[in-house]
């Protein structure tokens, strides 16, 4: 008998994947972000059974609501959004699929074979509350990232300058 | 939570990047090629949560990582698009087999 826990975990790796799934395959563009959408929030839904509260909102935020929402407006600057895409050559798709059968099988018997060392969680409660992830994130000492979290934002910074300066819509004349 | 093992969690990454896989192989269009590289980021963000909360509890690296993977997610998204709509200003296509100005 398994545990609400546990079938909460197998719930949301079908959504996942079945939404995943629909999302590469599908042929209309729009269904296909929609099922993104469905997709991620289902991992944001992982990270909630994980217990890392923080990573679930950014993902909500970042993703959900930034990034898809994104694809969504290119999708109606470039195309009408109800047009059927083309179907994959049949060649091609069945050379893909198996090309990623046999990744996964390769790749998965090796992962079940390693033995993890997971460890009892009775000696450490992982404390992954907001301000600890804050103290840390932001800390000069031993374990802190602040370098990498400086370099981060300079790297927003250079692809929000890049976003407009190649989108920006050159004058007609000047070519 | 700990009666999942470890494994069943990169059972579903794995999967899921192989999904995001296949679609970057069968796409030919450059707004759902994204789509597929958005499902593979996320594949590698489950793994990091996972191996963190699992393995190293004491620890919060897997955390980081993952919150930069998310924003630089988020540039890479934004300057794709930029050059999606570009593109589709010149060529007034996103198919991927039409971009191809710059291969001769």
């Amino acid at each position: 008998m398994m545990s609400a826990s546990a079938v909460i975990f197998y719930i949301l790796s079908v959504f996942i994947l079945a939404t995943g799934l629909l999302a590469v395959t599908t042929g209309k563009i729009f269904r296909s972000a929609i099922w993104l959408l469905f997709s991620l929030t289902g991992i944001a839904g992982l990270y909630f059974w994980l217990q890392m509260e923080f990573i679930a909102a950014v993902q909500v935020v970042v993703y959900v609501g930034g990034i898809v929402v994104l694809i969504i407006f290119s999708i109606f600057l470039t195309q009408r959004s109800g047009k059927e895409l083309p179907a994959p050559l049949r060649g091609r798709a069945i050379l893909s699929a198996l090309a990623v059968c046999a990744g996964f099988l390769l790749t998965y018997p090796l992962i079940g074979r390693y033995h993890f060392k997971t460890r009892g969680s009775a000696n450490h409660v992982m404390d992954a509350s907001v301000g600890n992830i804050g103290m840390q994130l932001l800390g000069t000492s031993e374990h802190g990232y602040l370098l990498p979290f400086e370099v981060i934002s300079i790297l927003l910074l250079a692809a929000m300058i890049g976003c407009i300066v190649i989108a920006y819509k050159s004058k007609p004349g000047d070519k | 939570m700990k009666e999942i093992p470890l494994e069943h969690i990169l059972f579903v990454s794995t999967a899921l990047f192989f999904i995001g896989i296949y679609g970057l192989f069968t796409r030919r269009n450059l707004i759902t090629m994204l789509m597929s590289v958005e499902l593979i980021l996320n594949s590698v963000n489950i793994n990091f949560i996972a191996f963190n909360k699992y393995l190293y509890p004491e620890k919060m690296d897997g955390i980081f990582f993952t919150l930069f993977i998310i924003a630089i997610a988020a540039a890479e998204a934004a300057v794709a698009i930029a050059i999606i709509i570009n593109l589709y200003r010149n060529l007034n296509s996103i198919d991927v087999e039409q971009t191809d100005e710059m291969k001769y």
